[in-house]
């Protein structure tokens, strides 16, 4: 019971614009608060400000944050975790402050982010690396447990060194934890640095949000939410590309996907 | 009991799964299909078991046409692992269907009991599927049939995923069963083994799109035994001749 | 012996942390990193004060009413989306469009309609906590077994049965699933929603600590949140295990 390529098309685009309808007639006929937008509207101030540079540098700047919290988050996620799930030892004696120190919220940092390190971008980029890189260690650490013992046995009766067991065996089989991990280190960069502009004022499209908030140019503020959506759709499926490459060759051996 | 008129299957847009069956099943009768894989048995079974519609022709169930599942109909699914629910005990398993079907709470526990001490997992009631191995997994899945009562039970290759050792097991277990309860039963398999040992009459289907090439009276003595019936001469001729024509089926020298 | 190995080890790393933030914190003296023990006694003494614990309730009420809601509009809405395949690829891309916006930037929306006050709240919470749930739910039910169903099929279990012993068992691992990756992100909206305004909850007494420079109350919010979490996960995971016990994911290889 395969579904047809046109049904699995037509059936969202119908429905994306029945619900299009529906919110233009809903706002139209102001029924509920007058600062609920029209689609148009919107769609119009989103034009409006596509053509600014503005706009243009307020995504580059959220971009770049996300980027370099990204790469930072794996990096130091990615090596600790894969080093820590090696060993047995060290999984064990790191396990208990791994689980009491994940659950905090980065959000409930952000005061005194904002007292130590300040408003500007850095402060994005800490709390969304502070975020990301407890998911790539979780994740790096998962992979790094699950070596295929028959692998492992072959690369000992080869006599791979250290490294090469690392590069060979190790890291291939930790693969699809790693990029599960990358997929989630991501999205989660996302929000914060979103967060980050929204809350405290950072520059970039969050900053840009609560601006046409306050200066009460709802259209533009709900412009800018879909155009980070848009953006953290683009980017999901940019790292669900990227797994793919990296997992090309890789045997489904995952027991079911979590979201 | 049970009519298969010139039914055939094709699924949206295919060629035909399914040709044409046609042929009766006796009350009582122990009737097989068997045929090489990919010769649409699991298609036709699921078409006799009124989860699917046939594409043309009938089936009809005591002057009933078959075109949902029956009151009077079981299934036993090759997959018995995920047949059963996994939630529930291996007696709620059993006890569900008869629940279901409006059988009250004291009866249904006491056939319940009845099935699995039939099955030899008496024993086992309160335990869950997960607990079990395969075969006695498939023994819950044939006890919950037998509990349900139905007049004709229908078997999918219930025995294809155990070992040798077990399959001969369940293989008696099921004709002790059925001479108890004097089920009708239609199985399919493509062990030919299995399907002269078990039966009175075996139909031979060949490959999609499929036809009965032949039905095979088996005139072997009853009881059947796993030792001394396999050693008749009239059981080697039997198995050879529907191995032979399935061996022709699939090696492409026997004309569709 | 063999057993007690990580739970010895665990309890050694702990005890490193917990040192090298004692150790570090007063040999920095540094007004923004307070001591673990200024900290904690400060934490004890106000969260346990009529104040505190009104901060506190109000906290853990909007979120676990914020998750509840997500809850069953995510189950009710999961199931009857997930049940009909048309719908389910109709509605799916949206959904997933709605995900990828990040909740935290639904705050000036819930603002603009809601104002201050528990309603925005509670708005965001349950809109952001609702997508994982709303989607687990509709992955759980176009996942269930087809032998099962068909199982039910040919022993003409009734709609009613069916939903009951067939297709509400088979879907709970999936929405347990969906809740247990919400609540983290429901403690974020609730923070977060009560950082941007508010005058009550655990959020506010960390924002209004930074407003006076009362570095330590922020620090005493700041571990309240990382115990809240940890065991809401924990108390949730226990939960799902004792619920969930007959999973066959927890049993068979696959």
């Amino acid at each position: 019971m395969r579904a047809g390529l046109a049904e699995r098309i037509l059936a969202p685009v119908i429905t994306g614009l029945v619900l299009l309808a529906v919110f233009q007639l809903v706002a139209s006929a102001g029924l509920i608060s007058p600062s609920f937008s029209s689609p148009a509207a919107i769609a119009l101030a989103g034009a409006r400000a596509v053509i600014t540079v503005e706009f243009w540098s307020a995504l580059g700047v959220t971009l770049s944050a996300w980027l370099i919290a990204v790469v930072i988050a794996v990096l130091l996620g990615a090596v600790l975790g894969v080093i820590i799930g090696s060993v047995p030892v060290l999984r064990e004696l790191t396990r208990p402050v791994i689980e009491l120190l994940r659950p905090i919220p980065s959000v409930a940092l952000i005061p005194l982010v904002v007292l130590t390190i300040g408003t500007q971008s850095p402060s994005g980029i800490f709390l969304a690396v502070f975020a990301a890189f407890w998911q790539v260690l979780v994740s790096a650490i998962d992979g790094a447990r699950s070596v295929d013992s028959v692998a492992r046995d072959t690369a000992l009766t080869y006599r791979f060194s250290p490294l090469q067991r690392f590069w060979w065996v190790q890291l291939p089989t930790a693969m699809p934890s790693l990029t599960t991990g990358l997929r989630l280190a991501t999205s989660t960069a996302l929000i914060l640095v979103v967060t980050a502009e929204i809350i405290i004022g950072v520059p970039g499209l969050g900053q840009q949000i609560s601006l046409s908030r306050s200066g009460a140019a709802p259209d533009r503020m709900y412009a800018s939410i879909l155009v980070i959506g848009l953006l953290g759709l683009a980017l999901n499926l940019l790292v669900a590309g990227i797994e793919r490459l990296l997992l090309r060759n890789h045997p489904r051996s995952r027991t079911g996907g979590r979201r | 009991m049970l009519i298969v008129d010139h039914i055939s299957k094709a699924y949206a847009g295919g060629p035909p799964v399914v040709a044409d069956y046609t042929f009766e099943v006796a009350d009582g009768e122990f009737f097989t299909v068997v045929g090489p894989s990919g010769a649409g048995k699991t298609t036709a079974l699921r078409c006799l078991s009124g989860l699917m519609p046939v594409s043309s022709g009938s089936i009809i169930f005591d002057d009933v046409p078959v075109t949902r599942p029956l009151r009077e109909i079981a299934v036993v699914f090759q997959d018995y692992a995920r047949s059963l629910f996994p939630w529930y005990s291996v007696a709620r398993n059993v006890e569900l269907p008869l629940r279901a079907s409006g059988v009250g709470r004291a009866e249904a526990r006491a056939r319940v009991l009845e099935a699995l001490d039939s099955v030899g997992l008496a024993g086992d009631a309160g335990k869950h599927p997960w607990q079990l191995s395969g075969g006695m997994q498939q023994r819950v899945a044939i006890a919950r049939a037998i509990a349900y009562r139905p007049r004709l039970l229908i078997m999918d290759e219930p025995f294809a995923s155990v070992d040798a050792q077990t399959r001969a097991d369940l293989e008696d277990l099921l004709l002790r069963v059925r001479q108890e309860t004097r089920m009708t039963v239609l199985f399919v398999t493509h062990d030919v083994d299995e399907a002269v040992y078990l039966s009175d009459r075996v139909a031979i289907v060949t490959r999609a799109p499929s036809r009965i090439a032949e039905i095979v009276p088996i005139g072997l003595p009853v009881p059947r035994d796993q030792i001394s019936t396999k050693e008749l001469p009239e059981f080697g001729h039997l198995r050879g001749h529907v191995f032979g024509r399935i061996r022709a089926m699939v090696h492409g020298t026997e004309l569709v | 012996m063999r057993r007690l190995r990580p739970v010895l080890l665990g309890l050694a790393g702990l005890i490193v942390a917990a040192l090298t933030w004692v150790i570090g914190t007063t040999a920095a003296q540094n007004v923004f990193f307070p001591t673990p023990q200024t900290v904690l006694s400060r934490a004890a003494g106000y969260w346990t004060s009529p104040e505190g614990r009104a901060n506190f309730a109000s906290s853990l009420g909007n979120l676990l009413l914020g998750l509840l809601l997500a809850a069953v509009i995510g189950v009710a809405a999961g199931l009857v989306i997930g049940s009909v395949r048309l719908l389910s690829l109709a509605v799916s891309p949206w959904v997933e469009f709605a995900r990828s916006i990040p909740s935290t930037a639904l705050i000036p929306v819930a603002f603009l309609i809601f104002g201050l006050g528990d309603s925005m709240k509670l708005f965001l919470i349950t809109l952001g906590s609702l997508w994982p749930i709303l989607l687990n739910t509709i992955a759980g039910l176009r996942g269930i077994d087809q032998t099962l169903l068909d199982t039910a099929a040919v022993y003409r279990l009734s709609l009613g049965s069916r939903i009951r012993h067939v297709i509400v068992p088979a879907v709970a691992p999936r929405i347990a699933t969906g809740i247990r990756i919400a609540i983290p992100i429901s403690l974020i909206l609730v923070v977060t929603s009560e950082l941007v305004g508010s005058s009550e909850g655990i959020g506010f007494v960390i924002v209004d600590a930074q407003a006076t420079f009362k570095l330590v109350d922020m620090w005493s919010g700041i571990v309240l949140l990382g115990l809240l979490g940890f065991l809401l996960t924990w108390l949730f995971g226990l939960l799902e295990r004792r619920l969930l016990r007959w999973t066959p994911a927890q049993r068979e290889p696959s």
